[in-house]
Parts: C-alpha cells; sequence; structure tokens
C-alpha cells in the first residue's frame, strides 16, 4: 500500500526558474505541494514562477544557490524545510547545464562543469533529502535524465555521460531506500520547447515520431505524476517524455 | 544538555531498533545487530537518531565497529 503524503511535506526543484523546471514546480504546486523554486541566475524569472503559483492559489518561495557547489546542497534542503514549515519530501533534480562539443576537443572544464552540476548536484541533494524521507517514511526523488546518455548524440559526450550516470545512481539508490517508502525515479525528456533547445536544427525535430517538440508542461505530468501517492510502487524507473524518440 | 545516562541511550537504541522490526524480546546487550535483522540502511537511520538525541556523530567507520547491542550503547555513552 502506498504511503500517505505527510501533513507539511515540501518539494524542491533546483533550477526550477524557468523551462522544464519552472512547469514542474507549478505542476507540484497545483497537487498541493509547498515549493522551492532553486535558482542560480535569473532571480526575474524564479519570482515571476512563484507568483504564478501563488496566483493559482498555490504555495512557494524563490531560493537561490549555485547547485554544483558542493557546499550548497545542505543549505538549500534546509532553507527549503525552514521557508516552508516543513521537510523536503519530494526533491526534483533539474538543474542542469550543457557544454557541447566533440569528445576529442572537450576541455576538462567543459567536463567538470557539466558534470558537477548534472551528475554531483543530484547525488549530494539526494543524499542529504533522503535523511528526512527515510525519518518520514515517505519520499520522492525525481531526477531530470534525459534520451541523450541511454542514446548517443555527437557533440554531447560529457552530457551524454552525466545523464546517463544520473539513470545509474537513480537505480540503486532507488533500492537502497525503497523498504522506507521512499522512492526514486528518473524523468528522461526528449526534444522539449525551451530555451535550452532553441539552437537545435529542425533535421533533429524530424526524426521524433511525434512530430513535434515536446512541451514543458508534458514533462512535469510524469513527475507530478512520480511525486504522487499513486506512484509509491514505482521505483527505480525511467520514464521517457519523448514524443517516441527512445522507442 | 547533561550526559545522558545509559538506560537513556539503551531505551532510545531500544526503540529504534523495534521500529526497524526487531523483537523486543530478542533485543539485550549481547545480541548481535545482524540477527536482530538490521542492516546497512537501519544503521544509517539509527546514526541520525543517536546525533538527533543525543549530540554524538557517528561516521560510518564508526558504525562498521558496532557488532552488538552494547557496543552502540556503549559508544555513545563514551562519546557523548
Amino acid at each position: 500500500m502506498s504511503q500517505a503524503r505527510p501533513q507539511g511535506a515540501a518539494a524542491l526543484v533546483t533550477g526550477g526558474s524557468r523551462g522544464i523546471g519552472a512547469a514542474i514546480a507549478g505542476a507540484l504546486a497545483a497537487d498541493g505541494w509547498p515549493v522551492a523554486v532553486n535558482y542560480r541566475n535569473g532571480a526575474a524569472d524564479a519570482a515571476a514562477t512563484v507568483a504564478s503559483i501563488e496566483a493559482s492559489g498555490g504555495r512557494a518561495v524563490a531560493l537561490h544557490g549555485d547547485v554544483a557547489d558542493p557546499a550548497v546542497p545542505a543549505l538549500l534542503i534546509e532553507a527549503a524545510a525552514e521557508a516552508l514549515g516543513g521537510p523536503v519530501l519530494a526533491l526534483v533534480n533539474n538543474a542542469g547545464v550543457r557544454a557541447d562539443g566533440l569528445a576529442l576537443s572537450l576541455s576538462d572544464e567543459d567536463w567538470r562543469i557539466v558534470l558537477d552540476t548534472n551528475l554531483g548536484s543530484t547525488y549530494r541533494l539526494t543524499r542529504v533529502a533522503l535523511r528526512a524521507m527515510i525519518r518520514a517514511r515517505f519520499g520522492r526523488v525525481i531526477n531530470i535524465a534525459s534520451v541523450v546518455g541511454p542514446r548517443a548524440n555527437a557533440g554531447q559526450a560529457n552530457y551524454a555521460a552525466s545523464k546517463a550516470a544520473v539513470i545509474a545512481f537513480t537505480k540503486t539508490a532507488a533500492v537502497e531506500v525503497a523498504r522506507r517508502g521512499v522512492t526514486i525515479n528518473a524523468v528522461a525528456p526528449g526534444l522539449i520547447a525551451t530555451g535550452m533547445t532553441e539552437d537545435i536544427p529542425e533535421a533533429f525535430r524530424e526524426k521524433v515520431p511525434a512530430g513535434r517538440a515536446g512541451t514543458p508542461e508534458e514533462v512535469a505530468a510524469a513527475v507530478a505524476f512520480l511525486a504522487s501517492e499513486r506512484a509509491g510502487y514505482i521505483t527505480g524507473s525511467t520514464v521517457y517524455v519523448d514524443g517516441g524518440l527512445s522507442a | 544538555m547533561a550526559d545522558p545516562t545509559t538506560e537513556q541511550i539503551e531505551k532510545v537504541i531500544t526503540d529504534s531498533l523495534i521500529s526497524f522490526g526487531a523483537n523486543a524480546e530478542d533485543i539485550n546487550r549481547d545480541a548481535e545487530l545482524a540477527a536482530l535483522d538490521i542492516d546497512s540502511l537501519d544503521l544509517a537511520e539509527l546514526s541520525q537518531i543517536i546525533e538527533e538525541h543525543f549530540g554524538v556523530e557517528l561516521t560510518s567507520a564508526d558504525v562498521a565497529e558496532i557488532t552488538t547491542v552494547g557496543d552502540a550503547i556503549d559508544l555513545v555513552a563514551e562519546r557523548a
């Protein structure tokens, strides 16, 4: 039997100021989660996301912090719990960056920044958040992966490595805490229309079986479901939201 | 906070082990945690509970040294 979401449980979405993250924050708030919207730059976007949630009757707060900094995750989880008046029992590791280039010409810095942000922050935030989740006997961690990783994408060896590793981390961490009512899953978006994908050529779009790019809200819907009580028996899974691209 | 008594430490540890599914009647100082079906996740949670109650931080190396219920009680009593 799936556990009920404890009273006062809060959600934290990293990289939540715009794009997929903002849509996820909105979807969780619509499901009754008080939401902390983390951002690194783009305070105005974060404020707009919070305002939009509040206008719809939800509760949200914007929290600044670069999740690639190893010191930030613990502070962020604590700040979210304090601002929202309850422990973070839903964590969405969405913050991600790209620094594209062929493997033979990637710089160490391109490698480091992508791995630290996409993978390192996922691991560190999850590690901290699990403490409250295992005590609460309820928790939801949703890691935003990508179709890139399970599949190749020339020019994104660093990004692919980080996202494939996020899926691997998701699986193993999930089995470690499954007995405590804590689920950990990944959502792997395909081509989604956001600022991060504006430069993707039309030819790539034509490879998507659905014949179009997805919307941030379509990714957010999968995340909100995985965060819900109804998804209590789904753990260690990766849900592809990609219009059939990886099928 | 004044130093906790051994009885207080014993109670917190015993209550925690029961909450992890150990049978109350099997718990005594000489009982091995493995025999009580206490696994590494339980021990990680027990470390958190000990930290919250007594302010004692146990590293994973400390936890690895704990075999019996008595080992856990003595370690916390020594550090508190």
